[in-house]
């Protein structure tokens, strides 16, 4: 048996709930409409067609369209050997989605994990908690409004994110432009626009001017 | 004279599991209460069996764990959001600090992602797929070695850390002289790898492959029947067969536990399917199976490279298309549409289509897997990386309540993870 006749076992079972099945460089694909049903869909995989391997969930942002989030459920069976992907959309305002970790108890982690990153919450997860950053942390840094120069989080006792030793750094690099000096490595301001930085800059340069020498040196002019 | 009664003495917890078990509430509260005050024990993140920085919260009744809660996430470098920010090629050195125990085998699977998300994974010439094969190999023979030795001092031999680390050495050697870098290979390049053997390294790695066999034997003998290792591994964190399932557990940990899974042979990559190996599987999926796979991967691993060696084929190490693969650098400077194929790839990147892929690759670890949805262009949409660390320890909640507190370091050996990977 393989993947697709696997997928169609599937779309018979569900119907228009699922589309047809999308094959690219030998993986399938199967896109679900109704994310709230995701549940009922694994559980019918994992018994029924022996996809008793959940290799890994993965969160996508499709940041500017609607539906914003994709969640791809990458399932195997040791049985058959057979690859399947599934995916299945949620929306920004809701963000939430039924859990699979009463299906497979791998998903728990993955789970938590995209929480933690994207911000997609799972309805009836057993622990669900922040898992790669610290409890408390506000942003969720994989979205893709999330600046790579990270945002200042001041969490007292906690966190807290000064600038890197290096001198203004951190040193990141510029999304994907076609432009190579633009893109390369070099100091940048985390989100110049926050009211919180600009106050924490500000902070910065006056710290800066009161340990100013009277007579600077020439190698500093 | 004094009436003489039988003595059922077990432990406080086992007392209490049982009357959890049997519902009878009346008395498990009562039960609760003869148990007495929990301890709660803070192991990590800087603990020497935690191989990293592993943070583990324990709740402890008397010397057993009652329940154990992992806590990842002190080595978080936000690679997957790096990954979205830059070019396929630029990603190389990343991966090298994923698993930083067996970078070449990182670089290799990486790079075999987007090799399958453009579709030219299969038309790699022969003479790179063998030379990546035998990156792969020494690199889960490096593995097993540190895993092995740091498993073996956890558990009090330290003998055989000091055995095995001499053997790494070599191996460090060897991927010196061949890319240039002890720890940071940064080897493959998308289409091919960043430069052919240096001469004489075939005749080094025969010479390698070698004596590292004495050393396993050496290994062997002063783990395999020491009656105090035997004693702290055999029966001690059992995974039974349909949990490690359950929990997504891979690599050597999936098979001690007895299930015959081995993505080389599974679904064979590179030339692996023209190479003669065996899996090892063990039966009961306690440490000491877990132990002798991996010994056992590592002989195996040695067969395959003997085989890599004999065949090794002469030719090209990259794929003829140089909007993939950088040009030759005397072709760059002398010609006009190389210098053009050069900059376009140095600045723009490789030109992937869109789609989206899975590519899991057999390593040490266990099932590194990379996701990549791509919409086109130099830089994927979102990379997200699958690692058999992460997924590995996420069975310490089941696996650690019942042992003894000595039996973590044991249980933590044997599961042989690396926070680097696992925090990504």
């Amino acid at each position: 048996m393989n993947a697709l006749e696997l997928a169609n076992k599937l779309i018979a079972r569900f119907g228009d709930l699922l589309s047809a099945p999308v094959e690219f460089r030998g993986e399938v694909t199967l896109t679900m409409q109704d994310h709230e049903r995701i549940q009922e869909v694994c559980a019918y995989a994992k018994k029924e067609l022996g996809f008793d391997y959940l290799v890994d969930i993965s969160s996508v942002d499709n940041y500017g369209d609607d539906p914003r989030f994709t969640i791809v459920y990458e399932l195997y069976g040791y049985g058959h050997r057979c690859h399947l992907r599934l995916k299945t959309s949620v929306g920004e305002e809701k963000s939430e989605l039924p859990t699979v970790t009463t299906v497979w108890r791998t998903a728990d982690w993955h789970e938590r994990e995209i929480y933690d990153m994207m911000g997609v919450r799972f309805r009836g997860h057993p622990d669900l908690r922040r898992i790669l950053m610290w409890e408390g942390y506000p942003y969720f840094p994989l979205r893709k409004d999330f600046p790579l120069a990270g945002k200042p989080s001041e969490l007292p006792e906690v966190a807290f994110t000064r600038p890197a030793p290096l001198d203004g750094g951190p040193f990141v690099t510029l999304p994907g432009g076609k432009d190579a000096m633009a893109r390369e490595p070099r100091v940048r301001q985390p989100d110049t626009q926050s009211v919180e930085t600009i106050s924490r800059l500000e902070r910065r340069a006056d710290i800066r001017k009161a340990h100013e020498p009277d007579n600077p040196s020439p190698h500093t002019k | 004279m004094a009436t003489v009664q039988d003595i059922h003495f077990r432990e406080p917890a086992g007392r209490v599991a049982e009357a959890l078990t049997e519902r009878r509430d009346d008395i498990a509260e009562e039960m609760q209460d003869l148990a007495g005050e929990k301890m709660v024990l803070n192991m990590g993140p800087s603990h020497p069996s935690t191989h990293g920085v592993l943070r583990i919260v324990l709740e402890m009744d008397g010397e057993i764990i009652t329940k154990a809660v992992p806590d990842v996430g002190y080595l978080h470098r936000g690679d997957e959001k790096i990954a979205e920010n830059m070019t396929y090629t630029q990603f190389i050195p990343y991966t090298d600090r994923l698993d930083y125990l067996a970078p070449l085998a990182n670089n290799v699977a990486y790079t075999l992602a987007v090799e399958k998300l453009m579709g030219i994974d299969k038309a790699l010439p022969p003479r790179c797929q063998f030379i990546r094969v035998i990156c792969c190999e020494l690199a889960r023979i490096s593995a097993h070695l540190l895993g092995l030795g740091a498993f073996a001092m956890d558990v009090g031999a330290l003998t055989v850390f000091m055995h095995t680390f001499t053997e790494r050495e070599k191996i460090y050697n060897l991927i010196e002289s061949l890319t240039g870098a002890r720890f940071t290979t940064t080897y493959t390049r998308i289409g091919g790898l960043s430069r052919d053997l240096p001469p004489g390294w075939v005749d080094q790695c025969r010479k390698f492959i070698k004596d590292v066999i004495v050393n396993f034997d050496e290994s062997e003998k002063l783990l395999t029947r020491n009656r105090i290792f035997v004693d702290r591994t055999r029966d001690v964190g059992i995974l039974p067969k349909d949990v490690a399932i359950d929990y997504g557990v891979t690599g050597p940990n999936l098979r001690g536990s007895g299930v015959d899974y081995d993505l080389r042979k599974a679904h064979p990559y590179l030339v692996y399917d023209q190479l003669q190996f065996d899996i090892p599987v063990g039966t009961v999926g306690d440490c000491y199976d877990r132990y002798l796979v991996r010994m056992e991967e590592m002989r195996q691993s040695v067969r395959i490279l003997h085989q890599c060696l004999d065949k090794l084929p002469d030719g090209p190490i990259n794929i003829p298309d140089n909007k993939t693969v950088l040009p030759e650098k005397k072709k760059v400077l002398t010609k006009m549409e190389e210098l053009i194929h050069h900059f376009i790839v140095v600045t723009q990147g490789v030109n992937a289509p869109p789609g989206e892929v899975y590519f899991g690759a057999e390593n040490p670890k266990g099932e590194l897997g990379f996701y990549i949805n791509s919409r086109g262009g130099g830089t994927p949409h979102r990379l997200k990386i699958r690692a058999p660390s992460f997924v590995n320890l996420s069975m310490l909640p089941y696996l650690l309540p019942g042992a003894m507190m000595s039996d973590v370091v044991a249980i933590l050996g044997s599961i042989d993870f690396v926070m680097g990977e696992s925090d990504r």
